[in-house]
């Protein structure tokens, strides 16, 4: 499989034909007989495109998700950093925020400026609060401004369990999703994470190794036609991904299996403070990501998100690999940068001073 | 943050320049994020870069900074109530970071040393401590929190265990804990990872009746307990609010929601 997967046979369609019928063993097998280089080669002919208010995944694209946390959800604090992310191109894969609660109140709330903040600038792109999925059910039919449903998800039915999730339940929260009707250009409605070792963390990987499961949350995720799905590789800690160099090869695993299975795949590329990694780490393997053709990676103020407590990738590092390797934003959302005049004459994002119409975005 | 002073190219005039970074500095007021980050083409400016790598040999040095074991238990102590100290089946920090399966077992001495604690009428709470990643969090801030709820909880005649603190513990370490004291519900405060900006984040995960079968789903959890965040009254009051919803609804996890935020959502209780 690994020689037919390098072969000149295996050209873009052809990948995207067999996509369906790759089983989550098989892809994980396959990447790990395979380097690094392998990983980089075969995940570059392979193009998984989803779409909502703008388009995901197309070759030659690069997109970012804008995450903006912070340790109390203060709206202006979020508020801020959003206005940081925009002005250097971030945000077109979606306007995430992680809420630091389970409050149902504050991720209404947080929603709503979202959603305030997008139709004011009439951004084409779509925002997300990733909270337990139960509660982005309820806030649906409370009628709130839901874009996209968020839900964590692991590769066995009882890793899923200790998520409080099964199927029927993402059935249920997608299904309620699209009778809201809020895509533009496309109703690929669900955002998903993973990352290994999330069924050993919970006891429930049943002696089976973490990228076969980790391979399986992405046949999860499969079945709902999700607009994003990302793996947090270095999230969990060095119990799973000891090192920076470990961190970098099961960044790529994931990416490869993935979009071998037919994923829209993005990689938050990150390490703890307790993982033997640093960001030399980090660029190493953001670079040889973006080579791969990634959907998205993360854009946080700084690399550094002052709520989760971990380092990921900045605004400023996207910017470099869009200029490196010649990647564009969403087509959408690259033509709203260039109305707002954050492009200079050779096309690269690069704001000047902070625009008016931004400032007057603060929440008071 | 970063020396403003820094010249770093630009093509803005110095009346711009100022006007941008006064905004900014406007802005940091209302996040600890990076926002505003003085930018060379694409890439960051020196001063913040460097800033950065200060921030994350800090971080690393919190994670491996030691629990003053002592100074803790006299803290804890003096709430009034008898503190038990036990350890988990990890002996050392390796072992804790590396195999997080031995961190969520008790060590085999623990069960002598916890049985002479066990109430057969039972218990409606324990409080669990443990330094978790960060023993700067719960040195500094287990304290004033667990003062502040067990003031509430004794004044609602609520039957409460000794306190444990745990070396090297996991969150579900104190699932083990509740079953060998005899009490209904365990809360367990631990040391979050640090962060770049926040190296003393404290955690608490509430847990009803844990057992052999509880896994993650049934556990509610608040984090970022530090004055910087949540700060000590508005955790007390967060945790004792849930703590009596898990009572009232005799349940807990992703199926009861922290409505705290809700004023008067439980009034008749």
């Amino acid at each position: 499989m690994r020689d037919w997967l390098l072969s000149d046979e295996a050209t873009p369609p052809a990948l995207s034909a067999v996509a369906p019928g790759i089983t989550p063993e098989m892809a994980a097998a396959v990447s790990k007989i395979s380097r690094l280089q392998d990983l980089v080669a075969v995940a570059a002919k392979c193009s998984v495109v989803t779409a909502f208010r703008n388009t995901v995944g197309l070759p030659g694209h690069l997109s970012v998700r804008l995450q903006p946390n912070h340790p109390t959800d203060d709206g202006r604090g979020i508020a801020a950093s959003i206005l940081d992310g925009l002005l250097l191109g971030s945000g077109d894969a979606v306007i995430g925020v992680n809420p630091a609660t389970d409050s149902p109140e504050r991720a209404l709330a947080l929603l709503s400026m979202l959603d305030e903040i997008r139709t004011k600038l009439d951004i084409p792109t779509q925002s997300c609060v990733l909270t337990h999925i139960t509660t982005t059910l309820d806030l649906v039919g409370q009628g709130a401004p839901v874009d996209l449903v968020f839900q964590s998800i692991a590769g066995t039915q009882a890793a899923n369990k200790s998520f409080g999730i099964d199927l029927a339940l993402l059935d249920e929260a997608r299904a309620a999703a699209l009778t809201l009707r809020r895509g533009t250009v496309g109703d690929n409605v669900m955002y998903f994470e993973t990352g290994q070792g999330s069924a050993l963390s919970a006891n429930a990987h049943h002696g089976v190794d973490q990228q076969t499961l980790e391979a399986r949350a992405y046949a999860v995720a499969r079945r709902f036609k999700p607009l994003l799905v990302n793996s947090v590789v270095g999230f969990i800690g060095p119990e799973y991904l000891f090192d920076g160099k470990q961190i970098a090869r099961a960044g790529l695993e994931d990416h490869f299996c993935g979009k071998l299975m037919g994923v829209p795949m993005g990689v938050d590329v990150c390490y703890t403070n307790h993982a033997e990694a640093d960001q030399d780490d980090m660029d190493m393997l953001l670079t040889l990501l973006v080579a791969a053709g990634v959907n998205f990676v993360m854009g946080v103020p700084g690399a550094d998100d002052v709520m989760l407590g971990y380092q990921s990738t900045s605004f400023h590092d996207a910017l470099v690999m869009r200029d490196l390797f010649g990647r564009r934003p969403a087509p959408e959302f690259e033509n709203w940068l260039g109305r707002q005049g954050l492009l200079d004459k050779a096309n690269r994002i690069r704001p000047r001073i902070l625009p008016g119409r931004f400032r007057a975005l603060l929440p008071a | 943050m970063a020396d403003d002073r820094i010249a770093v190219p630009s093509d803005l005039t110095p009346r711009e320049a100022a006007a941008d970074d006064a905004w900014w500095t406007d802005l940091r007021r209302l996040t600890a994020a990076r926002i505003g980050l003085k930018r060379t083409g694409a890439s960051l400016a020196t001063g913040p870069l460097l800033d950065f790598q200060l921030a994350h040999a800090r971080a690393r040095d919190a994670v491996h900074a030691p629990l003053d074991e002592a100074r803790l238990v006299g803290d804890l102590a003096a709430l009034g109530g008898p503190v038990v100290a036990v350890s988990s089946a990890a002996v050392d920090r390796q072992s804790f970071l590396m195999r997080p399966d031995l961190g969520r077992r008790l060590a085999p001495a623990a069960a002598t040393i916890l049985a002479p604690h066990r109430s057969e009428a039972g218990y409606d709470i324990v409080f669990v401590v443990s330094a978790g990643l960060s023993a700067s969090a719960v040195q500094t801030h287990a304290g004033p929190v667990l003062g502040a709820v067990l003031a509430t909880l004794h004044a609602e005649d609520w039957r409460i265990a000794p306190l444990v603190l745990v070396r090297q513990g996991r969150v579900a370490v104190g699932d083990a804990i509740a079953t060998a004291l005899g009490a209904a519900c365990v809360a367990v405060l631990i040391g979050e990872r640090p962060g770049l900006s926040a190296p003393d984040s404290m955690g608490a995960y509430l847990t009803w009746q844990p057992n052999a079968g509880t896994t993650d789903a049934d556990r509610n959890c608040m984090s970022n307990i530090r004055p910087e965040g949540l700060g000590y009254a508005d955790a007390a009051f967060k945790l004792t609010h849930m703590l009596r919803v898990m009572r009232k609804l005799r349940r807990s996890g992703v199926r009861i929601k922290d409505d705290s935020d809700r004023p008067l959502a439980i009034s008749g209780n």
